[in-house]
């Protein structure tokens, strides 16, 4: 599974990890791993650890979880994205309306 | 599932009239129509003439054998399956191989069992079916890519329509883009403003397709809009992000690069939202200078959380600004390495004629990729001297019969105004409805802009010119006016504009005030009337394009003139 979700004992976050080439293939199971779960998370990670690439458009996944999420007030982390995928958060400033740690 | 029972036209191929008749009763026992041909000549005449859906054939015919007539009704289906069914008492596995090569799809051993017989019928039947499916299916896949092709040639000839109504072919732009960019959603946009700078913006959509087009025709309309009518990139990047952000599915934005080049103050103001670095490249020291990304692209923020600050650079003549595409830098190999940032700057630091830095890249792509990618974007704008371009006359579609001739207006902008709004289009505007004046609307605004900016940065903010001398300093000038500018409280810029007619033409007085502490107007006024210091061209500049320009209460009251003549 290119996608994987935990969510936290007490249901407050997700942890979406995405493998391989983060790119419009993964569209469908992205948007399926935050979309319909009850109650609905308080925050949520997304572990890039093994995200070799992104492209823009799995930018805009992250804008569309972001709005999901609550838009300005969404909690978001990105979380162990190697120097590729940083690089392109980087140029697209995606760094100031995501918590990139 | 089973389709219903469909019945065929069988071709019946036998030489000997008793299997022939054998053969014709089970078939048609079996609800199909029934063809016979006594030999292989008869078989092919018979197919040619009444296209038979299937046809069972015995091998050994006279006058022509079962094996060339298959061939040669193999010839005339065409693309068809019309399945050939060998009859045949040959027994060595070399012969029925040869039933096989010459076309043939199955073979039938005699003598014939019916059940087998109505068996293979069926599954040749199925075949064909599957085959006659699947060259409907391509049909319509290709009628449907002629259809999106050509959709693609009219939405691509409407939108060059819009974009190309700018300034692409101006003598100091180059770019290299696939004719089909647009559907990259790559898009590249340049014109004049009013007073003879050049904006540029080269974008890039998310997205492929259509989808990735949609979003270009808006920006492009906002673009030529604002830019006519004399709107800094400040304004027009806030509208694009805006009108984006309000008609993009949430997952859709735009990077961009928007350039606004001054030949008159010899600098260019750049906002760069998720692209790629761009480079000034100055010539004479050789160096390039990132213009990095400072911003989230177009579409992503809302209207009140957008930041439209640019950064600004001085640039000599001959100077070069380039803008590329992620193409380029995300070309990748065979092992899917990217072509990178570093493999870009390799490039740079080979390259010797600056005319042929497109072709160096291009063929240094190519190297690393083995082929060329169809979304590669590049734009390089060089400053040219200001007499060097033309920009085109605007033109204006009113007769003129209802132009105001006698009237003044005053305006005062405060503090919380002068952080935001740019007055200058809408005074523009309104002194363009006096048509006497159009003529040199360009002069008009530069001044305008001159004495607009400096009553803001040397009177209301009290920025030093002195700083301008040098590069670093230009910068470090430029952040101290975004700095105080967001700190602003209070402070005024009035302007005054009197229109008067004198004989058959007549005469506008501009005069612009400021809150400022002033400066000391004659020693300013000693100095040359030139072009080539960075600091203070704004003042050579109202002298040289505006009459009887003059300065009063220490500096803080500024006065320009302009006549117009009887129109032709």
């Amino acid at each position: 599974m290119p996608v994987v979700t935990e969510v936290s004992q007490d249901g407050q976050k997700l942890t979406i990890s995405v493998k391989g080439r983060f790119d419009f293939a993964k569209h469908q199971e992205f948007r399926e791993s935050y979309e319909n779960l009850s109650p609905k998370p308080e925050s949520f990670e997304v572990d890039l650890k093994d995200a070799t690439y992104l492209d823009s458009s799995a930018l805009g996944m992250l804008l569309l979880l972001r709005d999901h999420a609550g838009g300005e007030n969404a909690e978001i982390t990105l979380t162990n994205a190697n120097a590729d995928v940083r690089k392109i958060l980087a140029i697209s400033n995606f760094e100031q309306i995501f918590d990139v740690a | 599932m089973q389709a219903l029972f469909e019945p065929l036209t069988i071709l019946i191929a036998e030489d000997s009239a008793a299997d022939r008749m054998l053969l014709s009763t089970i078939v048609r026992r079996q609800g199909h129509e029934v063809l016979t041909a006594a030999n292989g000549a008869e078989a092919v005449k018979a197919f040619r003439q009444q296209r038979p859906q299937l046809v069972l054939m015995d091998a050994m015919m006279p006058v022509m054998d079962g094996f060339e007539a298959a061939r040669q009704i193999k010839v005339l289906a065409g693309e068809t399956l019309v399945p050939i069914i060998f009859l045949t008492s040959l027994t060595e596995s070399e012969a029925l191989a040869r039933c096989l090569e010459a076309g043939g799809d199955d073979f039938l051993a005699k003598p014939y069992n019916q059940v087998i017989l109505g068996a293979k019928i069926k599954a040749m039947d199925r075949l064909r079916r599957l085959q006659a499916t699947v060259l409907q299916q391509r049909d319509q896949i290709a009628k449907h890519h002629e259809y999106l092709l050509n959709e693609q040639r009219v939405a691509k000839a409407v939108f060059d329509k819009v974009a190309h109504s700018g300034c692409l072919s101006a003598p100091n732009i180059r770019y290299l883009q696939s004719p089909y960019a647009l559907f990259n959603g790559d898009l590249l946009l340049a014109a004049f403003t009013p007073a003879g700078d050049m904006h540029v913006l080269l974008g890039d959509f998310t997205g492929h397709g259509l989808p990735a087009a949609v979003g270009a025709m808006p920006l492009a309309e906002v673009f030529y809009g604002m830019t006519a009518k004399g709107y800094g990139l400040s304004e027009t990047l806030r509208e694009m992000n805006a009108k984006l952000k309000r008609i993009l599915p949430v997952d859709m934005f735009c990077c961009a690069t928007m350039l606004c080049l001054s030949f008159q103050r010899r600098s260019v103001e750049v906002w760069n939202g998720g692209m790629p670095d761009g480079y000034l490249h100055s010539i004479a020291s050789g160096e390039r200078t990132p213009l990095t990304a400072r911003h989230l692209p177009l579409g992503v923020l809302s209207p009140q959380s957008f930041v439209d600050r640019t950064e600004v650079f001085p640039m000599a003549v001959g100077d070069r600004v380039f803008l590329l595409s992620d193409g380029v830098i995300d070309t990748c190999d065979a092992n899917e390495q990217l072509f990178g940032v570093e493999r870009l700057q390799q490039v740079f630091a080979a390259n010797r004629q600056p005319d042929e830095l497109f072709e160096e890249i291009e063929q240094a792509l190519r190297d690393f990729r083995g082929e060329a990618r169809d979304d590669v974007s590049m734009v390089e704008v060089s400053l040219l001297e200001a007499a060097q371009l033309s920009p085109p006359a605007p033109v204006y579609s009113d007769s003129g019969q209802s132009c105001p001739l006698d009237w003044s207006v005053s305006f005062e902008f405060r503090a919380a105004t002068l952080k935001r709004f740019n007055p200058l289009p809408y005074l523009l505007q309104l002194l363009l409805e006096v048509h006497g004046l159009r003529a040199q609307s360009g002069a008009l605004y530069s001044v305008l802009a001159e004495l607009y900016s400096n009553a803001l940065e040397h009177g209301v903010l009290g920025l030093d010119s002195a700083l301008k001398r040098d590069a670093s300093g230009f910068t470090r000038y430029y952040q101290q006016r975004n700095t105080r500018l967001d700190a602003l409280q209070d402070g005024f810029v009035r302007v005054h504009l009197q229109v008067t007619p004198k004989g058959e033409g007549g005469c506008l007085i501009v005069r612009v005030e400021d809150s400022g502490k002033g400066f000391d107007v004659a020693r300013v006024m000693e100095q040359p009337v030139d072009g080539v210091r960075l600091s203070g061209r704004g003042l050579s500049l109202i002298r040289q394009l505006g009459r009887n320009a003059s300065w009063s209460d220490d500096g803080r009251s500024a006065r320009v003139e302009f006549f117009w003549e009887a129109l032709a």
